[in-house]
């Protein structure tokens, strides 16, 4: 079973991870054995999932362009590489949730920042090093987390439901452009989830109709593995 | 001639010149996918860069002090560098006109901004130290991404910061100072090449300090550089040398690492390495063709680096047509290409 293959040769890094499904992440590739890092703004959050889980914690901001090259020189520094950039970090924008025509454009510029600049910028800054990987037979994956809300237009969505569908076509312009690096783009949306994020805009939602952050973890990281080249994967496999 | 060798004076240029000397072509440094032939191997270093400058306080005295990383004592080992220090002042000052660091004492503890370190030995200068950090190899690493800066050049107004100074291939931080002839490489080209069939494969060699601002250490430049040559880049090299293709280093630091690693007959093993010494026109050269560097002049290492691959009248030759064409010098100039064999295999 290729799920449950021995991830300990991955070196993965998750935006977001100190909590929802950024924190699942971490803890799942953590327990498979991946060698993680994860980046978060708060710092006694990140050193507290630091301490639970054994991942390498980095405090930063992927919505502010200063931080992204000193987060990618921590990232590499401390992986000594990288396979995989799992980017879930978001912003809802405008809290409580807004129509359009009542956000502000600096809430809908920041949704921008955090949901698609940062991402963007961030893949770029460690694109080096996921091409070094895959030169190596490693290979090389980009998870971009999406959203139904990239597709569908719900009302008082805005600022998220846009930036997320400009993030699911990036990602599709990203794999077509890095095909023939192998580097592989996934836009992966993993469902409504009982998370604080929702929970902030949908305070109402009953949380047994949600999927469990838990459970969306292990689909993601199933579909990163299969997106790893067949000799990346053999390898996993060997060290189950 | 061909299409390409129309040079827009907005664009970065490339100087590409024969072995021999009798060819030179001025080409748009664009037109850098479209040359050499299938089978042929580029290889680059891929090195991203430290941000090696730290301005601090030297506790004892109280003076303020910056300190450049300079070298590995051990490769990857963030406790402990080679490193080099300077008074009072910025980068807008000429290295050679700063200020004088405070006396240095083995032990003496410096402040640089949430980082804590102590000076170790003195290797044999009052200004090169060896520095130990307090900490463990995360925190050093946050203490440097979040304080740290690029070392800067007198040359560059404007304050470099990370992004400035990595390659588009940047993996691995081990550099001091960026590899910067892989600054003429970007992902279209590479693109070109894989079209082609032109090979492309990386080493990681940690680039060392360029300048100190004094001569008598410049003397000792380069610092010992360790290197790493993966297996497959180790293999697409042999493929090339078995082929009778030709091997094109990107920068100085990757002749630097070939050449180090080569065996009497040109083979190149994978695994890990220090280059020390210079290269000099005494220097064998086994395994690099030709190479792809910036734009340097007569008396600079990086040129005179060029010596062991081409002889005087041929680089008499490239001076003055760098001058009479106006190249940009220095790490963010124009390019120049010194092939070994001329190949028109283009589109």
């Amino acid at each position: 079973m290729r799920t449950s293959a021995d991830l300990t040769p991955l070196r993965v890094a998750v935006t977001g991870g100190t909590s929802g499904l950024g924190l699942a992440l971490v803890r799942h590739l953590v327990a498979r054995g991946a060698r993680v890092a994860f980046i978060a703004r708060t710092a006694r959050t990140v050193q507290q999932v630091a301490n639970e889980t054994g991942a390498c914690g980095i405090v930063g901001d992927i919505g502010r362009k200063e931080d992204i090259y000193p987060l990618a020189l921590q990232v590499l520094g401390n992986l000594g590489g990288l396979d995989a950039l799992i980017n879930n970090a978001s912003t809802l924008g405008p809290m409580p949730l807004a129509l359009l025509a009542d956000t502000e454009c600096e809430e809908l510029e920041q949704a921008l920042a955090v949901n698609l600049l940062g991402p963007f910028r961030l893949t770029k800054a460690l694109l080096g090093a996921l091409a070094a990987s895959t030169r190596c037979e490693r290979g090389a994956v980009v998870i971009n987390i999406s959203s139904d809300a990239a597709v569908t237009p719900y009302s008082g969505w805005g600022a998220y439901g846009a930036t997320k569908a400009a993030l699911h076509h990036l990602t599709a312009i990203w794999a077509e452009e890095t095909k023939s690096e192998g580097i592989s783009f996934l836009s992966l949306n993993p469902g409504d989830m009982d998370t604080p994020l929702h929970a902030l805009a949908v305070p109402d939602a009953d949380p047994t109709t949600l999927k469990q952050p838990d459970d969306a973890a292990v689909e993601i990281v199933r579909c990163l593995i299969a997106a790893l080249p067949s000799q990346a994967i053999d390898r996993l496999v060997e060290r189950a | 001639m061909i299409a390409a060798d129309f040079v827009d004076c907005r664009s970065p240029k490339l100087l590409v010149m024969a072995a021999d000397g009798g060819v030179m072509r001025h080409l748009p440094r664009t037109a850098l996918g479209s040359l050499f032939c299938p089978g042929d191997l580029f290889i680059a270093n891929d090195a991203a860069t430290l941000p090696a400058s730290l301005k601090g306080v030297h506790c004892p005295s109280g003076w303020p002090i910056e300190v450049r990383l300079a070298a590995w004592i051990s490769a990857g080992d963030l406790t402990q560098f080679a490193a080099i220090a300077f008074g009072a002042g910025d980068h807008r000052t000429r290295t050679e006109d700063r200020l004088p660091p405070p006396l240095l004492s083995p032990g003496d503890q410096l402040a640089l901004g949430p980082l804590v370190a102590t000076v170790g030995r003195l290797l044999e200068h009052p200004r090169l130290f060896q520095l130990h950090f307090l900490g463990d190899h995360s925190s050093i690493l946050a203490g440097l991404a979040r304080h740290g800066q690029p070392i800067q050049y007198a040359h560059v107004h404007e304050p470099l910061a990370l992004y400035d100074v990595w390659t588009k291939i940047a993996a691995n931080p081990m550099a001091f100072e960026p590899p910067s002839a892989g600054f003429a490489l970007d992902w279209r080209t590479q693109a070109r090449w894989r079209q082609r069939g032109i090979g492309f494969a990386t080493v990681t060699h940690a680039a060392g300090i360029s300048s100190t601002g004094d001569p008598s250490l410049d003397l000792r430049l380069p610092f010992d550089e360790p290197y790493r040559i993966p297996e497959q880049t180790a293999a697409a090299i042999t493929q090339a040398k078995s082929n009778h293709r030709l091997v094109v280093a990107i920068g100085t630091t990757v002749v630097r690492t070939l050449e180090s690693a080569a065996s009497v007959d040109g083979c190149v093993l994978a695994g890990d390495g220090v280059a020390t010494g210079r290269l000099t026109r005494e220097s064998p050269v086994r395994v690099v063709d030709a190479i792809l560097t910036g734009v340097h002049q007569p008396g600079e290492s990086h040129f005179e680096l060029l010596r062991a691959l081409a002889d005087d009248s041929t680089l008499n030759q490239l001076s003055a047509e760098i001058s009479d064409h106006c190249y940009r010098n220095h790490e963010f100039g124009d390019s120049i290409l010194v092939e070994c064999r001329p190949c028109d295999a283009v589109s």
